[in-house]
């Protein structure tokens, strides 16, 4: 479904990612691992379509489609989502609010006719039982004062209402209390349907108990140096990266 | 696709209510001298003492100075270039009933989203209707009497109530207020007069609607509500104007006053034509709004949404005098291309123990100018006086300006003022995120801009707010950083 050829992408004339090559398969999990500063969030930015990044060679097909002429929101509408490692504020701005903007475009792209507020909020609702979420945070403002890890699982929350078929997370485990994590993983987990893909960045192998991966793939100076599977974690979590190279 | 012309691209606003109404008028021909005032005078068939109180402001205006305070640089107002009066033309002088009303006019007000007449007219809300300088009618009139409630065109309350008007008319903004309420004290036109009569609570919202047609015309209109002891009233105030490459003078004078424990809501939305984009034509705003809480107990609270002129300068205040009395301003100014806003409040503690809050939201976006000037004055005898104000300024892109000049002068040591500031920009990381979700620029903009504004949102009417919600989306239309 997804399939990066030799990407290549500069931020302010800086080569950051030097040539990757990615294929995920409907169904698959892929991790990606890798030391501070190697390009991770990098890649989650450039095939969400981030401005800021120039993409100069290689390329990147999402179900049959170019993604790279996409702008964010139709790449977004397309299927892709990303949780941000570091997800914003937008101060007055109810949760409910936003989410239903959200699902509104997207179900308006998919031809799916608008649903109407209650039915919205009863959907919303009822995912927030599923991830133990208070349902008072559909009442706040997006991320307005969220801690840490409350912004994270506001990050799943979104990902489990907008049902996408890629979805991309950047270090949603870091900030996770140890139930958070594991209901986090049982929201991915739940959204595991064979058909959709995921890529996990994360810095620690115990995300990948809960959420087991077919591929472990690290990023080093902007390059997959080395893949694996589910045991490469493990051999990282013991030796760190420096062996690799 | 650079960022500058994405922001070029996206500032082109849409005024959907720039439309002219092809109507007969009966127009004066430019300029000002005490012939024109005894003829508008005449033509209301006013009695002599409304004549005297015109002439005498305008012979105090001849001697009073453009202020030149706000830093807005516009060409010279020729006031002698200006139609002081126009009115559509009827069968008879001034409409009766809106059967005399030109069809066009009516169809006006109609296309603006007040209906008039009986059948469709607004459920719960009174409204006034002024078409450049008169007013084509007054709904809900009977239920209202009903209630004791006066609610009628001012030039009616002249001949109808003359008690109430020579006794509040100027009491709160004297003729010799300033350069622009002069000018209105002598040519005032049309605009609404309220009473609401001791311990009545008025039964539905009160509205004015503003509209100015015709070219080269100023609308000067007068607005005076008094609410006697223990009565509440809610007054919504709306107006647009035709899009036209000349610039149009608004000076308009609006009284509150609100006896012992009486509380007024006044509120506005403010659409007139802010010029194209490239600042060409647009309405120029000068208003004079204040309020006096006269009595104990009595609270005014303005709030306001300003998202058209070309400038404007206003500063709706408050007069504490009755002790407890508390005093409100809720304000959200939006400009966008060339526009620029000076505004702001004043609120003036003489009495004990009187609260003010002070809330105001500015938005900046395009090449505009976006300034909140406000004061807070304590008076010496003004024991245990509170302010609290809030200031933020939010920037779309970066050839826009925000300013705040919060002026304080406490002689009562006994007060409380706290003032706070912010200034943000809608950042690309708001942006990405909200596009990131699938929701497209413009209505990402949009979002977070009514999230800036919501503290001040939520003090308006219900209808209000919704209206104001898609104001804004209009006004905004794409201006993105
Ligand atoms: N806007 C930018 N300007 C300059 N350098 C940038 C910019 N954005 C990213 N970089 C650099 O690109 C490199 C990769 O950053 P990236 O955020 O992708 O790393 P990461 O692998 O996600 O790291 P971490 O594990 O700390 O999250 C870093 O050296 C970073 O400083
Ligand atoms: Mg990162």
């Amino acid at each position: 479904m997804l399939i990066v050829k030799d990407l290549v992408a500069e931020v302010d004339g800086k080569t950051i990612l030097n040539g990757i090559s990615l294929t995920v398969k409907p169904g698959e999990v892929h991790a990606i691992m890798g030391p501070n500063g190697s390009g991770k969030s990098t890649l989650a930015n450039v095939l969400a379509g981030r401005d800021g990044y120039e993409v100069k060679s290689g390329e990147v097909i999402f179900q049959g489609h170019n993604l790279l002429e996409l702008a964010p929101e139709e790449r977004a509408r397309e299927g892709v989502f990303l949780a941000f490692q570091y997800p914003v504020e937008i101060p007055g701005v109810s949760n409910m609010q936003f989410l239903k903007a959200s699902v509104d475009a997207i179900r308006k792209h998919r031809k799916l006719p608008e649903l109407d507020a209650p039915a919205f909020m009863k959907m919303a609702r009822d995912k927030c039982k599923d991830l133990k979420l208070n349902p008072d945070f559909l009442k706040r403002g997006v991320n307005e004062g969220f801690s840490g890890g409350e912004k994270k699982r506001n990050e799943i929350l979104q990902m489990a209402l907008l049902e996408p078929s890629l979805c991309l997370l950047d270090e949603t485990d870091s900030g996770l209390d140890i139930d958070a994590l594991q209901v986090a993983a049982e929201g991915v987990n739940a959204l595991r349907d064979g058909k959709r893909g995921f890529v996990l960045v994360t810095h620690y192998q115990r995300l990948l108990n809960y959420i087991v991966p077919d591929y472990v793939h690290v990023l080093a100076g902007g390059r997959i140096v080395k893949s694996g599977g589910r045991e490469l974690a493990l051999e990282l979590e013991e030796k760190g990266y420096s062996w690799i190279q | 696709m650079s960022k500058g012309n994405e922001i070029d691209d996206l500032i082109s606003r849409e005024y959907e209510a720039g439309f002219v109404t092809q109507v007969e008028s009966d127009t004066l021909p430019p300029g000002l001298n005490e012939e024109v005032i005894r003829i508008i005078s005449g033509k209301k068939n006013e009695p002599e003492w409304m004549l005297e109180w015109r002439l005498e402001a305008y012979r105090k205006w001849q001697q009073m100075d453009i202020p030149r305070w706000a830093q807005m640089p516009h060409p010279e107002v020729d006031f002698n270039a200006i139609s002081y009066y126009s009115s559509p033309k009827s069968k008879k002088n001034g409409p009766k009933s809106l059967d005399e009303v030109d069809p066009e006019v009516l169809a006006t007000f109609e296309k603006l989203g007040i209906p008039l007449h009986e059948r469709g007219k607004l459920a719960g809300v009174a409204v006034d209707a002024v078409f450049d300088s008169v007013s084509i009618g007054t709904t809900y009139k009977e239920e209202l009497a009903k209630a004791g409630v006066i609610f009628c065109p001012i030039s009616e309350a002249i001949k109808d109530h003359p008690e109430l008007v020579r006794k509040y008319l100027g009491s709160v903004v004297p003729q010799q207020d300033n350069f622009y309420a002069a000018l209105n004290s002598a040519v005032f036109s049309d605009g609404s007069f309220v009473y609401i009569p001791k311990n009545t609570r008025c039964p539905m919202e009160l509205s004015t609607y503003f509209r100015i047609n015709e070219l080269n015309t100023g609308q000067f209109e007068r607005t005076l509500i008094v609410a006697d002891e223990g009565s509440h009233v809610s007054y919504l105030e709306g107006c647009t104007a035709p899009m036209r490459d000349e610039n149009q003078l608004h000076a308009a004078v609006v009284e509150l006053v609100a006896l012992g424990d009486a509380q007024i809501k006044y509120s506005t939305v403010q659409n007139w034509y802010p010029g194209d984009a490239n600042g060409k034509g647009g309405i120029y705003n000068f208003v004079t709004k204040r309020g006096l809480c006269a009595g104990v107990n009595s609270k005014i609270s303005w709030t306001q949404v300003e998202t058209g002129s070309a400038i404007t300068w206003k500063y709706p205040s408050v007069v504490l005098r009755g002790d407890n009395s508390v005093g409100e301003f809720y304000s959200v100014a939006l400009t966008n291309n060339f526009q620029q806003a000076d505004t702001g409040t004043k609120m003036i503690h003489l009495g004990k123990n009187t609260k003010s809050t002070i809330v105001s939201k500015g938005i900046s976006a395009g090449r505009s100018q976006n300034s909140y000037r406000g004061l807070v004055r304590i008076s010496p005898r003004a024991d245990n006086a509170r302010n609290h104000t809030q200031c933020d300024s939010l920037l779309i892109g970066d050839r826009c300006g925000a300013h705040t000049f919060p002026y304080i002068e406490a002689k009562n040591s006994d007060s409380i003022i706290e003032h706070e500031a912010t200034t943000s920009k809608v950042s690309d990381d708001q942006l990405f995120l909200c596009r990131q979700r699938g929701i497209d620029e413009e209505k990402a903009v949009s979002m977070i801009v009514n999230g800036f504004c919501k503290e001040v949102f939520k003090e308006l009417p219900m209808e209000f707010a919704v209206e104001a919600g898609k104001l804004l989306e209009v006004s905004l239309e794409g201006a993105v950083g």
